[in-house]
């Protein structure tokens, strides 16, 4: 017994020890990852999954907005410096992070790449006054305190990203406008997921209005490996296009089972299932007429694009998602405002906060996901949604 | 039919949670702890087969081989540095030190894997009719069925037959006389440990072959469905692991096809708390009277 | 002086001494650090979820400790705390109530609350034993949670509407959705303080070693040693069980409501197995039925993954190895005999000193 107290005993005098390391670290260079910016750099702080379950999404964001950093350091003017927190999608430890990021002296922020997370944090941005952008936190709950009525925005609280109501809508009317696609409706759904939740709702809803039929709605949960009932019970309740409001890796899942099963509707996505394709080993004829609303396509051969998904590529061996390019934009986005507004790193969070605000809501900004985007006072941004098809494994737009 | 189709696809389901559960249950029947890093090694033996089939470019069988091996290696260290230094400490300290040994395997899979899905490749397409097409069954499916049937049977022969089944058992039973009786106790926890760990091999390849995405903390939720199909069928026997697996697979499955697909979870577990208020020591289990 | 210093350390009420001890200085020199500024932001925010963990630790230390029961759902009954504290917080704050009155039902309701399942649950769980029971307890973890994650809870003028599995709720004007399934809890007036949580740590260790001192404690570690002899000496075995669990859910259903009023929004699967898990680790790397062990393991363990933030994706691996080499050291037979004769060494000096 007296044995263990030593142990623990020791134990404790090794975690004050690393708090005074910690503490005084944290103080002069921050504990996360900093990309280096010159001198007078600008402070950006973020969070997201390192570790962990959904850390591929959290991953995709810091390599991206890494990327777009070191390229807008190398043009000489404004120059970021960004810090990158672990909140492991975790409520409770995305504040724990925006508190670190505190500490380090965040001036302007990336939010964080979850919803849940962001959902959390939303309140401290607001009460500190801090500017945040979200790269792919598509909540409501993120940038409006009453996410019932999407009233009373935060007003500091930005998305790069479309609002899940934004999506489910939009998808609705692009399959009434394209009934030819299908008109026997069935939907999988994650039920124990925010995104999906979110923009089946707001699906739903929509095609009640417009009278479109849906014959049968499943769902999973994420501990589900299993997706042969959902998909056979899809078959036999005849569905002819099938809604998939959620991410890649169980639509790929879905795909095979369906392909298993001799089913053969034709699928419709959002833009979370952009990153099918570069699925490792996945069996990209599988997802052959796969229809999706995605405002980016790694395929595009504007210039901006191309650059953007070679570097990734190079750097990470990887091809990016929607959730690096929504993170490469945030990064121009924020340069473009700080340059309009002649932000320095000296100023005052206070005044950074305001005009970074003013220049968001009266800017256009041009970025790999969306030309001519705008942003509203309450933080949505509105830029159009591209329907795309996959043909031959690429991406083709459509009307 | 529909009812049949579903019926095969939960038993298919519930043949691979018996062959985890196979080796949680021996592993808890010998060593007396909740081995949680059980559904890790599942995870290792799917990134080992996955690289042995993409990357070195082998057939299906020597992937599970290789597979097979290493997680038995893995099984075996694991069992060394972590639980061993531990046999005399009280079952919620190696409880714990399971969990720590489940995290770094995670993790450690993470950072030398990166954390995206990975599409397992294609084993075994294809399925045949009956009833004139309105059945089909996949291959896969029977493939599975009769593996776990054949791992089931030739465990219940080397247990009951072959001179270290019968060590195994005495050191079930008591470990203390094992040892007077001659019994390398530690020999045969190792024996045990390699076993288990093959076994979740198997079950990675099937697991992956039927539900074909790898990816780092892939085993924690077959690692805990069959952790309960353990308990369900009689934690520590063998028939009992076997028959809880396969009833859990398939009570899963109706739950979903008939119920309801957003409580599937909360129903398998319900229906788990039943069977135990009825049978308290699982449908096969022993009861353990204590004297006084 | 002296018979106060004999009454607080002797052998009867030395740990509890302790115990009280630990938690107030650590908490006046926490206040202290973090009047004079020199506590970081990141530590401040630490403070509350770390006392709501140590309140749910100390419930489970009875259970698993004093009362031997293996529980692998205790997160459950933090989930039905903070969920109940959601919606009556809801409620009171659209009625403009004072927020530390709000703290203080919530708190109070979501024990109830909790202790009220946790008995229910307790009948059929004590059924049971070891891993059959541990399972149990893993299984209505999971239940609770994949109930609360279907729960639509809206609040408008008209009260209280409840929706199951899809949200059919369709609020008045100006009404305001409480739960929303997955997207969980939103829009949570905070409310929580530190000293609020210290307070709720000093409750729990009072009612905690008020139930190990009183005759029912007695009981259940009597029950808990040998079932057969408590039941010999007309010991209703079940009956201090049952004590035991519930108390354990009460204080978990506290726990929960304090860390809901402390985060503006969160979802269900945050107490999930895992989180049930961890509470078990606190509890045995603090030592069974020691209460300062837990209390020291828990703020440890919380603080832990945080302070190596600065390693980036390896802190995780990090954390995991600690974990194990701790659980390894703690327990290497080598070091403990070193130990004690390092003790013997030590004690024995002393003891001649005195004598001379």
């Amino acid at each position: 017994m007296d044995y263990k107290k030593l142990v623990k005993g020791g134990l404790a005098a090794l975690m004050a020890l690393s708090m005074t390391a910690c503490g005084n670290s944290g103080s002069s260079e921050g504990s996360g990852s900093s990309t280096e910016g010159g001198a007078g750099a600008i402070k950006l702080g973020a969070s997201g999954p390192i570790t962990g379950n959904a850390a591929v999404y959290g991953l995709a964001v810091q390599h991206a907005a890494e990327i777009a950093i070191e390229e807008v350091n190398a043009l000489g003017g404004t120059q970021i410096e960004m810090n990158f927190q672990d909140d492991q999608a975790d409520g409770e430890k995305a504040v724990s992070a925006y508190n670190a990021l505190m500490d380090w002296g965040m001036q302007i922020s990336l939010g964080t790449v979850t919803s849940g997370s962001g959902q959390a944090v939303a309140p401290n941005y607001a009460q500190d006054n801090i500017f945040a952008i979200t790269p792919s936190g598509s909540s409501t709950a993120i940038i409006y305190r009453d996410a019932t009525n999407n009233t009373d925005p935060y007003g500091v609280m930005f998305q790069m990203c479309f609002t899940d109501p934004n999506q489910g809508t939009a998808s609705a009317d692009y399959l009434k406008a394209h009934s030819e696609l299908g008109s026997k409706i069935g939907i999988i759904y994650r039920s124990d997921d925010n995104y999906s939740t979110g923009i089946y709702n707001t699906f739903k809803a929509e095609a009640d209005k417009l009278g479109l039929t849906i014959v049968d709605t499943e769902t999973f949960v994420d501990s589900d490996t299993d997706y042969s009932v959902q998909v056979k019970k899809l078959a036999d309740a005849g569905a002819d296009i099938v809604f998939l409001p959620i991410y890649y890796q169980p639509a790929s899942q879905i795909l095979v089972e369906a392909n298993k099963q001799g089913y053969t509707p034709k699928f419709f996505g959002c833009d979370g299932m952009d990153g099918i394709l570069t699925l490792e080993n996945f069996d990209t004829s599988l997802a052959e007429g796969l229809y999706m609303l995605t405002p980016f396509s790694a395929d595009a051969e504007d210039e901006k694009t191309a650059n953007f998904v070679k570097k990734y590529t190079d750097k990470y061996g990887e091809v990016p998602n929607q959730f690096a390019a929504d993170a490469y934009d945030c990064i121009y986005a924020i340069k473009q405002a700080i340059d309009n507004a002649g932000i320095t790193s000296d100023m005052s969070t206070d005044d950074i906060t305001a005009a970074m605000i003013k220049e968001f809501t009266s800017m256009t900004f041009d970025g790999i996901t969306g030309l001519s985007m705008t942003w509203s006072e309450s933080g949505e941004v509105s830029k159009a949604p591209k329907a795309v098809i996959i043909e031959n494994g690429v991406y083709v737009g459509v009307e | 039919m529909a009812f049949l189709s579903y019926l095969i696809s939960g038993l298919g389901l519930g043949s691979v949670y018996a062959i985890i559960a196979l080796g949680y249950s021996m592993v808890y029947g010998i060593a007396k702890m909740l081995n949680f890093a059980h559904g890790d090694i599942i995870m290792a033996g799917a990134f080992a087969s996955f690289f042995a089939m993409t990357a070195a470019g082998m057939p299906l069988i020597a992937a599970a081989a290789i597979a097979m091996v290493l997680c038995t290696l893995l099984g075996v260290t694991i069992e060394r540095l972590a639980y061993k230094p531990l046999r005399n400490a009280s079952s919620l300290s190696v409880l714990i030190t399971a969990i720590g040994v489940s995290y770094f395997l995670q993790n450690a899979a993470q950072l030398m894997f990166g954390s995206d899905t990975k599409i397992y490749p294609t084993v075994l397409n294809g399925s045949f009719s009956l009833f004139g097409g309105q059945l089909s069954v996949s291959y896969l499916s029977i493939v599975t069925i009769l593996t776990c049937v054949v791992i089931m049977g030739a465990l219940t022969l080397f247990i009951n037959k072959t001179k270290t089944g019968k060590a195994m058992r005495a050191c079930s039973e008591d470990k203390g006389a094992a040892v007077l009786m001659g019994i390398n106790v530690n020999r045969i926890i190792s024996i045990t440990f390699a076993i288990g760990s093959g076994l979740a091999a198997v079950a990675a390849v099937l697991l992956c072959a039927a539900y074909p995405s790898v990816y780092p903390t892939l085993g924690s939720m077959p690692g805990i469905r069959a952790f309960t199909a353990a308990v369900f069928g009689g934690i520590g026997s063998i028939p009992g692991a076997f028959l809880g697996g396969l009833m859990l697979g398939v009570i899963e499955t109706f739950a979903k096809a008939y119920i309801s697909t957003q409580l599937s979870d909360a129903i398998v577990f319900a229906v788990l708390i039943i069977v135990l208020l009825i049978r308290p020591t699982g449908l096969l289990g022993k009861k353990v009277s204590v004297k006084v | 002086m002296k018979g106060l210093l004999n009454w607080l350390f002797g052998a009867k009420r030395r740990s509890r001494t302790i115990s009280f001890m630990i938690v107030i200085v650590s908490y006046i020199v926490l206040s202290l650090m973090i009047a004079s500024g020199s506590l970081s932001r990141l530590m401040i925010s630490l403070l509350v979820p770390v006392c709501a963990y140590i309140v749910a630790a100390l419930g489970l230390n009875l259970n698993v400790g004093i009362s031997g029961e293996l529980n692998l759902g205790q997160a459950g009954f933090m989930s039905i705390g903070a969920f109940t504290a959601v919606i009556l917080s809801g409620i009171f704050s659209a009625n403009g109530m004072n927020p530390v009155l709000i703290l203080l039902i919530c708190i109070i309701a979501g024990a109830v609350m909790a202790s009220v399942i946790g008995w229910l649950i307790s009948v059929p769980v004590l059924k049971l034993q070891g891993d059959y029971l541990a399972i149990v307890t893993l299984a209505f973890g999971q239940i609770i949670m994949s109930l609360v994650n279907n729960l639509y809870v809206g609040f408008d003028a008209n009260g209280l509407h409840f929706a199951f599995v899809t949200n059919t709720l369709e609020l008045a004007e100006g009404g305001k959705m409480l739960i929303s399934g997955p997207m969980g809890a939103t829009g949570v007036s905070t409310a929580s303080t530190f000293t609020a949580g210290f307070i709720l740590v000093l409750c729990a260790l009072f009612v905690v070693y008020n139930l190990i001192d009183s005759r029912s404690g007695r009981a259940i570690m009597a029950a808990r040693d040998n079932r057969i002899a408590a039941e010999s000496v007309g010991i209703s075995v079940s009956r201090t069980k049952t004590l035991a669990f519930v108390i354990s859910s009460c204080l978990a259903g506290a726990a929960g409501a304090l860390y809901a009023l402390n985060y503006s929004s969160f979802v269900a699967t945050k107490f999930e197995f895992n989180d049930s898990i961890l509470l078990l680790v606190y509890v045995v790397l603090g030592g069974l039925s020691n209460m300062s062990g837990t209390i020291i393991s828990t703020a440890l363990l919380v603080i832990l993954p945080e302070m190596l933030r600065f390693l980036q994706f390896y802190r995780m691996l990090i954390y995991a190895v600690v974990l194990i080499v701790i659980m390894l050291v703690s327990n290497n037979e080598w070091l403990k005999v070193k130990a004690e004769q390092l003790k013997k060494k030590l004690t024995g000096k002393r003891k001649g000193v005195q004598q001379s």
